[in-house]
């Protein structure tokens, strides 16, 4: 099984990509998880552009989505809502809406912020785009609030945070095989 | 007075749906008005009164394959999940309209419902093969069924509404 995540913080030591690297060490056997790291080659959606050949950004993200069984997302929070390069990246992949990689592929939201809140706004919002784009979104999501003081390293300090990812890996996981025992069934 | 007989009960034997004439489709209040769609795949027989059927949610038919796919998606149907809708009566009784009580299943979920419509007179088509027309009506809620995607409008009150009607118009042939 394989999952693709993608950080929606773009910076060096973004707390989110640390989040999805403590996410892959929660994974069991037999997924593996593999983020996606160019997410800043993605140029800003144009119709004009949004044509064979896609640009190289956009078919890599494209393909990365369709070769892989489930996504992770992790977003911080802008102005309370999703950064615009990861709504951008998500609008390229969007189209055309009936035929784009996520229909149907199981996908958790989670999010780390400087502030209190752990980008919760961002996360519901992101949830909300995930299933417009026919996404089987799940639930629950894992909101790290003061970010700066729960990591070392990349390692999630925070056991109850901790918890509460292995939690949501867990269950995409769960979601993801009871979507491929059903497709082997069909 | 109608030029065609009413009749309100279901004809004996075994009676198998003329698919391409028949319909099986929907309408709920969007916004400014009714919108419609429709499954084009759809299924019915007739047994001894005991009406079954179904329709294929992959071939929910509405304007726009964009639209489509919205309604297929787990926001919506979950065709890969829930592939399916069904429908087994339990009892039917006559009166002034048909009533046909049964039970429906959509996205998994399987609720009470009463359809009430008219059954035609069977006649004999130019083929020799005995017809009869049957069409139906009832009015689910949507949410019920976990179907509950939805859009705030400025003024607060949802774009969709969670009543939906679902009309059939079934065209039923006799078992050679």
């Amino acid at each position: 099984m394989k999952v693709l995540a993608l950080s929606g913080s773009l910076r060096r030591d973004s707390y989110n990509t640390k989040l999805v690297h403590a996410a892959a060490r929660l994974l069991p056997e037999g997924a593996e998880l593999e983020l996606w790291d160019r997410l800043r080659e993605v140029p800003p959606y144009d119709e004009d552009d949004d044509v064979e050949p896609a640009p190289a950004a956009v078919a890599a993200l494209r393909a990365a989505i369709a070769g892989a069984d489930a996504l992770l997302v992790a977003t911080p929070e802008y102005n309370s809502s999703i950064p615009g390069q990861l709504k951008n990246a998500l609008d390229w992949v969007s189209r055309p809406l009936a035929k784009n990689p996520l229909r149907g592929k199981p996908v958790a939201v989670v999010g780390a912020s400087a502030g209190a809140f752990g980008a919760v706004w961002s996360q519901a919002e992101l949830r909300k785009v995930l299933a417009a784009m026919g996404g089987r979104v799940l639930e629950g999501g894992v909101a790290v609030g003061h970010a700066p003081t729960r990591f070392e390293g990349d390692h999630l300090v925070d056991t109850e945070l901790r918890e509460q990812l292995a939690e949501v890996v867990g269950a995409l996981v769960s979601e993801t095989a009871a979507r491929e025992a059903s497709r082997v069934a069909a | 007075m109608s030029t065609t007989e009413i009749r309100q009960a279901l004809p004996t034997g075994i009676w198998y749906l003329d698919s391409v004439h028949s319909s099986i489709g929907f309408e709920i209040a969007y916004m400014a008005g009714a919108f419609r769609g429709q499954f084009r795949e759809v299924d019915a027989t007739l047994e001894d009164t005991r009406l079954t059927g179904s329709a294929q949610v992959a071939s929910v038919e509405v304007k726009d394959e964009n639209l489509a796919a919205h309604l297929q998606s787990p926001e919506f149907f979950d065709v890969e999940r829930y592939p399916e809708l069904r429908f087994a009566s339990t009892d039917v009784e006559g009166g002034d309209e048909l009533t046909i009580g049964g039970e429906i299943t959509i996205k998994g979920v399987t609720q009470p419902v009463e359809l009430t419509g008219r059954a035609n007179e069977p006649l004999t088509d130019a083929y020799g093969r005995e017809r009869f027309g049957l069409t139906l009506e009832t009015k689910l809620d949507r949410t019920a069924f976990g179907l509950n995607w939805n859009l705030p409008l400025s003024s607060g009150e949802p774009a969709l509404s969670n009543e939906v009607t679902l009309a059939a118009e079934l065209f039923f042939v006799k078992e050679a």
